[in-house]
């Protein structure tokens, strides 16, 4: 098998705070190939953004501690220069961020700010071909009357067209690798469909590698290859889309797909919710972290599970909890579907 | 354009006689509205300001709400849902309409005349950190109410550690600030509040869309218990059509100020008869790898158009791919399917020929949609 | 545009208008206790002789008729001191290339100064330059011109005879002696300035360092250099350029009152404090106005300048 794209192994995030130390990232590893979707999935806090700025060094500060390994086509990242990374955010690496509404300088040209970028690194474009790219690159997502919107400022863009703008900026450097931090979580349905038709436009185009972070597992569903499922900074669960969906074992997954609404299912009264709250990462619980909230938890749960392939047949697919297989199989089953517990058991 | 049997054209309607689209001062009706209209002006001029247009935020919108029932309200961004709930509890004031509470009507009333009825109506926000005062304990913010209830003393503090524990908090919280709670707790404390004054009627704008999918679930169940014990009605407000089918009896769909379809939300997924309906189905990815690859969907087009002008005729003519000249020039009529299933299209689909000859113009029609339903000649492709 | 400049030329003749009321009833009807013709005729004059005056002043007019009459004055520079009976318009026009000069080395000293402070303090923040910085413009903002000018003086002027003691030499006449003698009042003008300025860009540089516009330019791959100065600055700067505006007219219209004193400059803030001495309210009146006019325009200025700055602002 050829060397990945983007490799990461052990990534370790922490900060110094004033209340204490956050471990933010506990340990994530995972790989994205060419022309590939990876999803980080888990709850607001649990590390997903921190690992994906991490790749591209933007986490690094004074109160920030980072350790492991990242290396895009062979190179490492995590001991890069300063300058050399500047080389590689916005060139091999693009970023696409959450809020589309406060992610484009206000002050700035639409066009200006995708210029700015091509020229960053290209420097022997000239200001007139890299206006003639940008164009390109806002037609090619999408924004009708390009050449003319090029002069718009942002605050004269909708939600929509302003996550575009970021996407054509992302591309304008042919990235491999493009990270997509909650792209679409800002946004109403109907242009969240067509942000992830975008999405997959350019992976089949241009073969780049795409991280997508995001809480919604109706977008993994959609557009992801492989998942990665994080809780309070730790991977609990990484498989493909379908073992994750048809076969997940760790009892947090479960609960993240029992609590969605479907809107493809009969309205059932109550939803299986997960009980509780994530866990504070200045002191996060011994053992396995989801063990305050995890109805089947047990002795063993007091030290925590090594991620390990614990499926057979499927050395890829791997969980972070003690139970076994076929526990798993057996606990995870309520009232027909996946669900964490019996809503009805469950006091929240 | 469109095939015929089941996807048939809805033209030549008869004109209804009686109560339809459950819009009668019929009992069990805890809310009416009618012909509900807020503008936003929109100001400019050289020395002085002289109202140039305005913002189309809700343009006539009726509905009847029953007891203990939920409605949901859908739609995109900017399609005047929030303008629409806050007008009811008469946070703003209606360019036009009426709005009946229990009977009587509240639309002319000053703010002390609204005391009584506002009791009844309460209100939670989206935003669960925005709408707590920050330098109010839990306490504080839950005694406030209490005390317009006219009660007093320890009967407050009795009162305020029942309300907590009743929303899945607990007594001791009662001395913390909002900042020391999660999102999913701070949205609990803001449920609190409002059942703090008993209301009959709650009215929740995106309640749970700042909260992580496992909070949310945790927010919705509560919810449903307390519509249980205390038969309260909610009329619920999101962008989310699968959290708003699962909580509603009913779901009302917005466009550009203007209800397109009205359905039992057992219908809505299967029966859709407004295009714009579908086209807000077809856009929600289903968390479920193989039924979503099975799904062919329709890319969804364009954008919202502007309130500020909107089109002519049918508000949705611009994205739907069902749009003919009719459309472009004619306002459709809400119109009652079978079962209090309302849409206001020309070209509905999902609708039986039996259905389109047993359907009437109900009376939720905008009154610039016409009194009756013009016998126009089928436009076909 | 056409609708910015008709709006604001409408609404200063509005302020001017009700500021020169206020001021004027103040000063004239409401402040001196007793007739300005009795202290204009003097302590010995007779009744008929303040009459005469009154007369002539026209003090025994109606208010508004005195009002319009003293504002036509001061506008067409016809207004005369009734203490001094000079000429209110030449005396102000004699101190004006003086406070204007202070006003304008001052304010470039404590613009510059400030942006590069505030910023050094913002991106070192935590850091020993920040806690340096800190301290240096708390005591910066507790430094009273007085104090520092004397300092100065004694120092720098009599002790050691670097910097002249005092005066003012015209810029026409010799610019290097200008800058020379203005050194020492720009310098302690400034001082004040700066320790409040360099605060405040401070911490609006921090709050835009953590927008999430500044994290999209950072992951452009932008240098951070170029991330300070196109993405960071430009919007920082829109309040300290708006509080300048105010502080430089303030300054203009005679708001230097100790530093022209303490440097015997004698500039328009110098004759605001004889005038209040004297209680000469026709040349105070005329000072107010002065101020008023300057305030009023540099606030224009600024808003046309923030609008260029940022376009989410519409000129209205
Ligand atoms: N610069 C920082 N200093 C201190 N703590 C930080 C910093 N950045 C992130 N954290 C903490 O690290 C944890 C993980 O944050 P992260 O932003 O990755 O979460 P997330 O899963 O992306 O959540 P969300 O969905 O809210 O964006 C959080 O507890 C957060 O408070
Ligand atoms: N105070 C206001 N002044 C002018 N326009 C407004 C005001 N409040 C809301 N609007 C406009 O009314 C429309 C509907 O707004 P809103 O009800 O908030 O939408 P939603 O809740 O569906 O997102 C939008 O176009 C919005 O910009
Ligand atoms: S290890 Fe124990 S506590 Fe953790 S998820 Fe598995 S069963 Fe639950
Ligand atoms: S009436 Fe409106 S929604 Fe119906 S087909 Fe015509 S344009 Fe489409
Ligand atoms: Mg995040
Ligand atoms: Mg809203």
């Amino acid at each position: 098998m050829s060397e990945p794209l983007l490799h990461v192994e052990d990534l370790r995030v922490s900060f110094a705070t004033e209340d204490g130390l956050v471990q933010a990232v506990d340990g994530v590893s995972f790989e994205v190939d060419r022309g590939e979707v990876v999803a980080i999935v888990g709850e607001s806090g649990s590390g997903k953004s921190v690992s994906a700025m991490t790749v591209m060094g933007l986490t690094r500060g004074p109160n920030a501690r980072i350790d492991g390994v990242v290396t895009l086509d062979g190179q490492e990242l995590l001991k890069a220069s300063e300058s050399q990374l500047q080389r590689i955010r916005g060139g091999s690496i693009a970023m696409v961020f959450q809020d589309p509404m406060s992610s484009l300088n206000p002050v700035y040209r639409i066009g200006d700010q995708i210029i700015e970028q091509i020229r960053t690194h290209q420097p022997h474009v000239s200001r007139a071909q890299a206006a003639e790219r940008s164009v390109e690159l806002l037609e090619r997502v999408g924004i009708p009357r390009a050449r003319e919107r090029m002069r718009s400022y942002p605050h004269e863009f909708s939600g929509g067209m302003r996550q575009r703008v970021m996407i054509a900026m992302a591309l304008s450097c042919s990235p491999k690798v493009l990270i997509a931090d909650e792209p679409t979580t800002a946004l109403d349905v109907t242009i969240q469909a067509q942000i992830l038709d975008e999405l997959r436009e350019l992976r089949e185009q241009t073969r780049a590698g795409i991280i997508l972070v995001t809480h919604d597992l109706a977008v993994v569903a959609d557009i992801a290859d492989r998942v990665i499922v994080m809780y309070a900074g730790r991977v609990v669960e990484q498989g493909t889309l379908d073992e994750l969906f048809y076969d997940p074992q760790h009892p947090y997954t479960w609960g993240l797909l029992g609590s969605i609404t479907r809107i493809d299912r009969d309205r059932s009264k109550r939803l299986p919710a997960i009980p509780g709250v994530p866990p504070s990462l200045l002191h996060p619980p011994a053992g396995c972290h989801f063990r305050p909230r995890c109805p089947h938890a047990f002795g063993q749960c007091m030290q925590v599970p090594e991620l390990n392939a614990r499926v057979a047949d499927a050395p890829a697919h791997l969980d972070r909890c003690w139970l076994t297989v076929e526990q798993k199989r057996s606990v995870r089953q309520v009232d027909g579907q996946i669900g964490l517990a019996s809503p009805s058991a469950v006091v929240s | 354009m469109s095939a015929t049997g089941a996807d048939g054209d809805a033209t030549g309607l008869g004109v209804s006689d009686g109560a339809v689209g459950g819009h009668s001062g019929a009992s069990g009706a805890l809310m009416e509205v009618e012909h509900l209209r807020v503008l936003f002006p929109i100001k400019s001029g050289l020395v002085v300001d002289r109202t140039i247009g305005h913002v189309h935020a809700v343009d006539d919108v009726s509905f009847t709400l029953r007891e203990g029932e939920t409605l949901g309200i859908v739609g995109e961004s900017g399609c005047g849902k929030t303008t629409l709930i806050r007008t009811l509890v008469r946070l703003l004031d209606p360019t036009a309409g009426v709005i009946r509470f229990r009977g009587e009507e509240i639309t002319g009333r000053s703010r002390r005349q609204l005391q009584p009825v506002r009791r009844q109506m309460q209100m939670v926000f989206q935003d669960p950190q925005a709408s707590l005062n920050p330098r109010k304990r839990v306490g504080q913010i839950l005694a406030t109410p209490l005390k317009l209830r006219g009660l007093a003393g320890d009967r407050i503090e009795a009162e305020s550690r029942a309300l907590l524990e009743r929303v899945g908090l607990h007594a001791e919280h009662l001395g913390r600030f909002p900042h020391e709670f999660s999102g999913g707790q701070r949205q609990r404390i803001g449920v609190a509040r409002a059942l703090a004054v008993e209301p009959r009627l709650i009215l929740l704008d995106e309640p749970v869309s700042a909260l992580d999918v496992s909070i949310q679930a945790q927010v919705i169940n509560l919810l449903e218990d307390l519509q249980e014990e205390l038969h309260l009605s909610y009329v619920f407000v999101a962008h989310d059509l699968s959290v708003v089918r699962h909580e509603s009896d009913r779901i009302a769909v917005m466009y550009l100020g203007k209800l397109m379809e009205v359905s039992p939300s057992e219908e809505l997924y299967d029966k859709p008869i407004h295009p714009y309906t579908s086209f807000l189905l077809m856009a929600i990815p289903i968390p479920d790898p193989a039924e979503n690859r099975a799904r062919t969907r329709q890319v969804v087009t364009g954008e919202v158009p502007s309130p500020i002008d909107p089109p002519a005729g049918c508000r949705f003519h611009t994205r739907c791919p069902r749009a003919s000249d009719l459309c472009r020039e004619v306002e459709p009529q809400l119109t009652e399917y079978a079962r209090g299933h309302l849409a206001a299209c020309h070209h509905p689909q999902n609708v039986s020929p039996a259905e389109i000859a047993a359907a009437r113009r109900s009376e939720a029609t905008p009154l610039s949609a016409g009194a009756e339903t013009p016998r126009l000649p089928v436009s076909s492709a | 545009m056409a609708r910015f400049l008709i709006r604001r030329g409408l609404t200063m003749i509005a302020l001017l208008f009700a500021i020169s009321l206020v001021t004027f009833l103040l000063f004239i009807v409401v402040l001196p206790g007793g007739n300005p013709a009795s202290m204009l005729a003097g302590r010995l004059a007779n009744p008929s002789e303040v009459q005469l005056i009154s007369h002539r002043y026209g003090f025994d007019q109606p208010v508004y008729v005195q009002y319009f009459k003293t504002m036509a004055n001061i506008f067409d520079g016809s207004a005369y001191s009734y203490q001094s009976s000079f000429n209110v318009d030449d005396q102000i026009r004699q101190g004006l290339p003086t406070t204007v000069s202070l006003a304008l080395g001052a304010g470039i000293i404590w613009l510059l100064v400030s942006i590069l402070f505030g910023t050094l303090a913002a991106i070192r923040a935590g850091r020993y330059t920040d806690r340096v910085l800190t301290v240096l413009s708390m005591v910066g903002v507790s430094m009273p011109p007085f104090f520092l000018g004397a300092v100065i003086i004694f120092y720098l002027g009599y002790k050691t005879s670097i910097l002249p003691i005092n005066g003012y030499v015209p810029f026409t006449q010799s610019p290097i002696q200008w800058a020379y003698h203005l050194i020492a009042p720009w310098f302690t003008l400034s001082v004040l300035f700066i320790g409040f300025y360099s605060r405040v860009l401070r911490s609006t540089i921090l709050d835009t360092l953590s927008e999430d516009y500044v994290r999209t330019a950072r992951a452009k791959g932008l240098s951070p250099r170029r991330v300070l100065v196109h993405h960071v600055l430009r919007t920082s700067l829109l309040p300290i350029i708006s509080l300048w505006g105010l502080d430089f007219a303030q300054v203009i219209g005679g708001g230097a009152i100790l530093t022209e004193s303490v440097y015997g400059l004698h500039g328009v803030g110098y004759l605001a404090a004889q005038s209040v001495g004297k209680l000469d309210t026709v040349t105070l009146l005329s000072i107010v106005m002065l101020t008023a006019i300057a305030v009023v325009v540099l606030q224009a200025l600024v808003d046309f300048l923030y609008a260029v700055l940022d376009p989410r602002i519409r000129l209205a």
